[in-house]
């Protein structure tokens, strides 16, 4: 028995070996998992990348599937997702796993980036890392923006009217952009074609190859951590970092631990509540689009309402759509507006603390306003949290500078 | 070929081998004439995706019946894609379209889009009968019609109009947006005329017979 086992070991490692003469395997394997160190004190906080690469993997599985029974017409569109839901063998699944799999990219996206402002992830020398992270958000975006259309509802067909009159909106060449993007004079069957070959071939692609700059970066500066500690700085002898651990296998077991926890959750809505009480498919997209009738309370899905409510909140067309604009975009200033030497909240003063705070409340209650209907109220309440949104950016310079901040202690504290 | 052709480790043979300013010259051109081409490529990519000429030619002038609408109604019809409305207007009404000119942003339509013969004080052809897009000219919506005692009067002392639920602009029965709301003109009035007395054409103002 035991020269089988050898015979097999011997077998595979032959294998490996004529395999790494012709590529580099065991080179990347090393560089990018085994010999690749990251922080030993990764938290909670540092489960979300990992989430959403899974989150990407799903949607692509579930989209191939899906793109087996679609059909991307505007007459068949409605029907061919209700036949996906009753008739396909399995299809409620796969369907239910895909419009859940477009809200979860987001949560787990919103924390992987709250997790980059808690720890100060964007900050020098990770601006690269935070910017093509950024574009990935904002592709994320167009790539949900996209597929929304996509089941011909009301909401489909209302929202994307909405979207693309923002590009209408703007000065001398609005009108020409807007045709341009729906390739017709109002939302039609030319719309949702094309949006079908950008949400199943072009974005995809796009998000694959981010995700790739993604993680070369990362692994070129190297992983942040909730100490915001340089572990490159402290070096033994064989030039490892002191305070840095292989990633495989201590985090692919870490990770694969929290993706069971993260599937739980995730099995639970798409068994027990995709629909989420209208927050992921909403009510009103159970009506096949009609072009003479938007629907009495249309609001977008819950993922874009904080950038929603400040569209609202500006009363003027073109100045609503600038701020929304400057409202998404802003992010990838950070690295630039963020004067503090600090990377981690465990470390910088209450200046920052309480930014961050009021942010968190402000993009929360933006987000909440942003599904409600409008009422004077409530347009107010826009404006005020608008205003306090965009002074956490435009005042990080002051308030970061003159931060009360703590030492940094040399070495990640565990 | 000699060897030396292929021995550059010493700089000063290659630097007496290369001919910087013709190496320059060449990857400039390159760039240039690659650039264009790459430009003069992406053309036929972004003008396939303009409305192609089966989309522009659907668009038809629709013919409308208003013999049956009565005093005060609106119906809606289809016309290249988009709701029009055709609301026939009371007396009651044309007085309070006449009262508001305060309180619209654009009394007299001069920032807003319609044919010369409905830039008037109603808006339309003949008082009576409003023809309107239903596009709200802030972000697309398409407005709610709200009689003036109607539980859902968007604001106080509503003397009837149209309001989106979408971003909340408002438009006086003569399709005349409100002040301080996001929509910065009046609804557009599509080209129309009337065939005869109860029959009208939307998309179609041409005189000649």
């Amino acid at each position: 028995m035991a020269d089988i086992e050898k015979n097999i070991i011997a077998g595979l490692t032959g294998l490996r070996d004529w395999v790494d003469a012709r590529f580099p395997l065991m080179q990347n394997w090393n560089e990018h998992l085994a010999k690749y160190y990251a922080p030993k004190n990764f938290n909670f906080w540092y489960y979300f990348g990992a989430f959403a690469l899974l989150v990407f993997a799903i949607q692509i599985v579930t989209g191939i599937w899906l793109t087996m029974n679609y059909k991307p017409s505007a007459e068949n569109a409605f029907a061919s997702v209700e036949y996906i839901m009753r008739d396909v063998s399995w299809g409620w699944l796969i369907r239910y796993m895909h419009s859940t799999g477009a809200s979860a990219f987001f949560i787990v996206i919103y924390l992987h980036m709250f997790r980059a402002l808690l720890y100060g992830s964007y900050k020098k020398p990770r601006e690269l890392l935070w910017l093509s992270g950024m574009a990935l958000y904002l592709v994320i975006m167009g790539e949900a923006f996209f597929g929304y259309l996509l089941p011909w509802g009301q909401m489909s067909y209302w929202g994307a009217q909405v979207i693309i009159s923002l590009f209408g909106a703007l000065p001398i060449v609005g009108d020409q952009l807007s045709l341009w993007i729906r390739g017709d004079f109002v939302v039609s069957d030319v719309t949702l074609n094309r949006f079908f070959a950008l949400h199943v071939i072009a974005f995809p692609l796009l998000i694959f190859g981010l995700i790739g700059a993604h993680i070369l970066a990362l692994h070129k500066v190297g992983s942040n951590n909730p100490d915001g500690v340089e572990i490159k700085k402290n070096k033994n002898a064989e030039g490892i970092p002191v305070d840095g651990i292989p990633f495989h296998p201590y985090y692919t077991v870490k990770d694969i631990f929290g993706v069971s926890v993260f599937l739980i959750f995730f099995f639970a809505v798409v068994f027990f509540m995709p629909e989420m009480n209208g927050y992921f498919l909403e009510h009103a997209n159970f009506v096949p689009a009609d072009p003479l009738k938007t629907p009495e309370h249309i609001a977008p899905v819950w993922y874009f309402t904080p950038f929603y409510s400040i569209l609202r909140a500006v009363p003027s067309q073109l100045g609503g759509v600038i701020a929304m604009g400057l409202a998404t975009n802003i992010f990838l200033l950070l690295p630039w507006l963020d004067r503090s030497p600090v990377k981690s909240i465990r470390y910088r003063g209450w200046n920052f603390r309480c930014a961050l705070i009021i942010f968190v409340i402000s993009f929360l209650t933006l987000g909440w306003l942003g599904m409600q209907a409008v009422t004077p109220l409530y347009t107010w309440m826009a404006r005020f949290f608008s205003v306090l949104y965009f002074a956490f950016f435009l005042g990080m310079p002051f308030y970061t500078a003159i931060d009360n901040d703590k030492i940094v202690p040399d070495r990640v504290q565990g | 070929m000699n060897d030396k052709d292929h021995n550059i480790e010493n700089s000063d043979i290659k630097d007496s081998h290369i001919n910087q300013g013709r190496r320059r010259f060449l990857t400039t051109a390159a760039t240039v004439v690659g650039g264009a081409g790459a430009v003069a490529g992406a053309v036929p990519f972004i003008a396939t995706m303009t409305p192609s000429e089966k989309t522009k030619a659907i668009g038809a002038p629709v013919e409308v019946d208003i013999s049956k609408l009565k005093p005060g109604e609106r119906i809606i019809r289809k016309w290249q894609g988009k709701p029009v409305w055709i609301l026939r207007r009371t007396q009651e009404m044309l007085a309070d379209i006449a009262a508001q000119n305060e309180v619209v942003s654009d009394p007299n339509s001069d920032a807003s889009a319609q044919p010369g013969y409905a830039k008037n004080e109603y808006r339309a052809r003949e008082d009576e009968y409003l023809v309107v897009i239903g596009i709200c000219t802030h972000l697309g919506c398409s407005p709610n019609f709200i009689l003036k005692d109607d539980d859902n009067a968007p604001v106080i002392d509503w003397k009837g109009g149209f309001s989106c639920a979408c971003h909340g602009s408002r438009f006086d029965l003569a399709g005349r947006v409100f002040k301080g709301v996001p929509a910065p003109t009046n609804l557009v009035v599509p080209p129309y005329k009337y065939l005869s007395p109860t029959r009208l054409i939307i998309g179609d103002d041409s005189e000649a017979v």
